[in-house]
């Protein structure tokens, strides 16, 4: 069977008896050879058979098991995010023609005409062979306004950047794998066999970090802004991966190099994805931004630039959105506009923000993102968040939160304050055009994190 | 809290932060050729909102731009005690 056609079960039982590997939730894992040889669903399975299912487990684990049970059995996996919510299932069910619904325990009333599977006590996998489907996988967006975008993957093209010969690793993310980038990492686990550290809602950093070095984490993965949040807990230097990736959000020099630091012994990764473009590229060289020369028609990975923004066509892109209203995912020439910003400096191209975020002053200008990674050049800034503010002269100005590497001191700490302040304020100044310069400028103990653990913005 | 004294020192500073140099400032100084661009101007105004609580130009439904400084010091004077004073729907 086709590497890319082979559902996720296949991987598992092909793979032969891995001990000791397992998927590792707080006070819970799974073997992958109990999840290879046993189903959660066995008097279901023939009902299941060819529908399209709505996978509402509450953790990610049950999520991961869904995954397994159905890949290959249902005719399309819908997979919901953890902040789907309830006024948007409707749109959702009716959008991606569910009739069926995976669950892992209490669940509220749903439709009377849904099947509702809810997962069992493991039992012996049958031998009936009814795996074969070319299961359609549909992932949501997770735009914070208006309703999710439902986008549909092939398992070939969720798969295509995965090398399933490589080492079996002891894998951990910072994402929900019920979201493109934590799946990335639950699909590279059950492809080449590894262990795999999942995250939980609610759990403290210090706690998931505690997890990560128990289990002996090698490979991890998270958002520049679960990286930034992760190194300010003491916990951090407790785990020592041999591989560090961030992706989903700009990767400044400032945190790349907080991790080479932090991490001597690592490779450190940036990857481009994004649940429409899919898996883009990766830069492993320890600098922010991409080599001009990954702009090109004829790679595996074509990218181009247009109007701004970077544009992506590849065998790993969605291939289209279903649901009511949903514009054309690609262009003619199957192209996905990634709403990212980019710009050239020298050979390389730089990300400066997303289209959304454009903070307009006075007709200028300002991405958000290129005045923070500024500021986080500043060696007691850990990260900060700049956001446009209302002005009646100019529309607009910049303004910015900044958490501190470490908080200040009682007594002596108000000084301390002003003095970083200033300096911040000079390195923006000596680098900024005056309009994207911070007009006010604010120390916070935290700022707020998206549930795909993004910086929260307001209208991103 | 006086506001000249406050209004006088925040354009100082916003002048000397963007590299301007100030005229005089007099009540009758014409704040377009006060040196001032519009982007010190904007600034001002968010640093006000700041130091003084309030932001004149938001609170007030006419269309109103100061001419002289002595406007614009009136014009925060007067948001100011507006805002102080207790409104009878209250």
């Amino acid at each position: 069977m086709p590497h890319a056609s082979k559902p996720l079960r296949r991987w598992l039982l092909e793979a032969g008896s891995r001990p000791g590997r397992a998927i590792h939730a707080p006070g819970r894992s799974l073997s992958l050879d109990t999840l290879a040889t046993t189903t959660t669903i066995a008097p279901l399975r023939a009902a299941l058979a060819g529908r399209s299912v709505l996978v509402a487990a509450g953790d990610q684990l049950s999520a991961g098991l869904a995954l397994v049970e159905l890949d290959g059995l249902a005719r399309r996996i819908v997979l919901a995010p953890p902040d789907l919510k309830p006024s948007d299932l409707p749109a959702v069910l009716a959008g991606a023609a569910i009739d069926a619904v995976f669950l892992d325990g209490d669940h509220p009333s749903w439709p009377a005409d849904l099947l509702v599977a809810v997962a069992g006590p493991p039992m012996p996998l049958p031998p009936d062979g009814g795996e074969a489907r070319d299961t359609e996988w549909v992932m949501l967006t997770s735009g914070t306004t208006g309703t999710p975008k439902m986008v549909v993957h092939s398992r070939a093209g969720l798969v295509g950047a995965i090398d399933p010969a490589a080492s079996a690793p002891v894998w951990g993310t910072f994402y929900d794998i019920r979201r493109y980038g934590g799946l990335q990492i639950f699909l590279r686990a059950v492809l080449g066999g590894g262990s795999l550290v999942l995250s939980q809602a609610g759990e403290p950093v210090a706690d998931h970090l505690a997890r990560l070095a128990r289990h002996g984490v090698t490979h991890l993965s998270g958002t520049p802004s679960h990286w930034r949040r992760a190194l300010m807990a003491p916990e951090a230097a407790l785990i020592a991966p041999r591989a560090v990736r961030l992706s989903g959000e700009i990767a400044d020099q400032a945190v790349l190099d907080a991790l080479a630091r932090a991490y001597p012994g690592a490779t450190l990764g940036h990857a481009y994805a994004s649940t429409e473009a899919g898996v883009g590229f990766e830069v492993t060289d320890g600098r922010e931004g991409f080599p001009a020369a990954f702009l090109h028609p004829d790679r595996a990975v074509a990218m181009k630039v247009e109007d701004g923004s970077l544009r992506i066509r590849s065998t790993r892109t969605a291939s289209r959105y279903i649901g009511g209203g949903a514009a054309a995912l690609a262009d003619a020439d199957g192209y996905v506009d990634t709403d990212d910003l980019v710009e050239r400096r020298g050979d390389r191209m730089h990300f400066v923000g997303r289209r959304s975020g454009i903070i307009n002053v006075g007709g200028l200008k300002v991405h958000p993102e290129e005045v923070e990674a500024v500021i986080n050049r500043h060696a007691g800034v850990r990260m900060s968040l700049v956001k446009a503010r209302a002005n009646p002269i100019t529309g607009a100005i910049v303004v910015a939160d900044v958490v501190a590497d470490e908080p200040f001191p009682d007594g002596t700490g108000g000084d301390r304050q002003t003095a970083m302040k200033a300096e911040i304020l000079e390195l923006c100044r000596a680098t900024l055009p005056a309009h994207k310069v911070p007009v006010l400028l604010r120390f916070a103990a935290a700022l707020a994190m998206t549930p795909a653990g993004k910086l929260q913005r307001r209208d991103a | 809290m006086d506001m000249r004294a406050v209004i006088i020192s925040t354009i100082e500073a916003v002048a000397s932060e963007q590299g301007k140099a100030l005229k005089p400032l007099t009540d009758d100084l014409v704040l377009l050729d006060s040196g001032l661009d519009s982007l010190c101007f904007a600034v001002l105004v968010t640093r006000l909102e700041d130091e003084v609580g309030c932001d004149p130009f938001t609170l007030s439904d006419d269309v109103y731009f100061p001419v002289t400084l002595g406007d614009f010091i009136r014009f925060y004077d007067d948001a100011a005690r507006q805002q102080a004073a207790p409104t009878l729907a209250a």
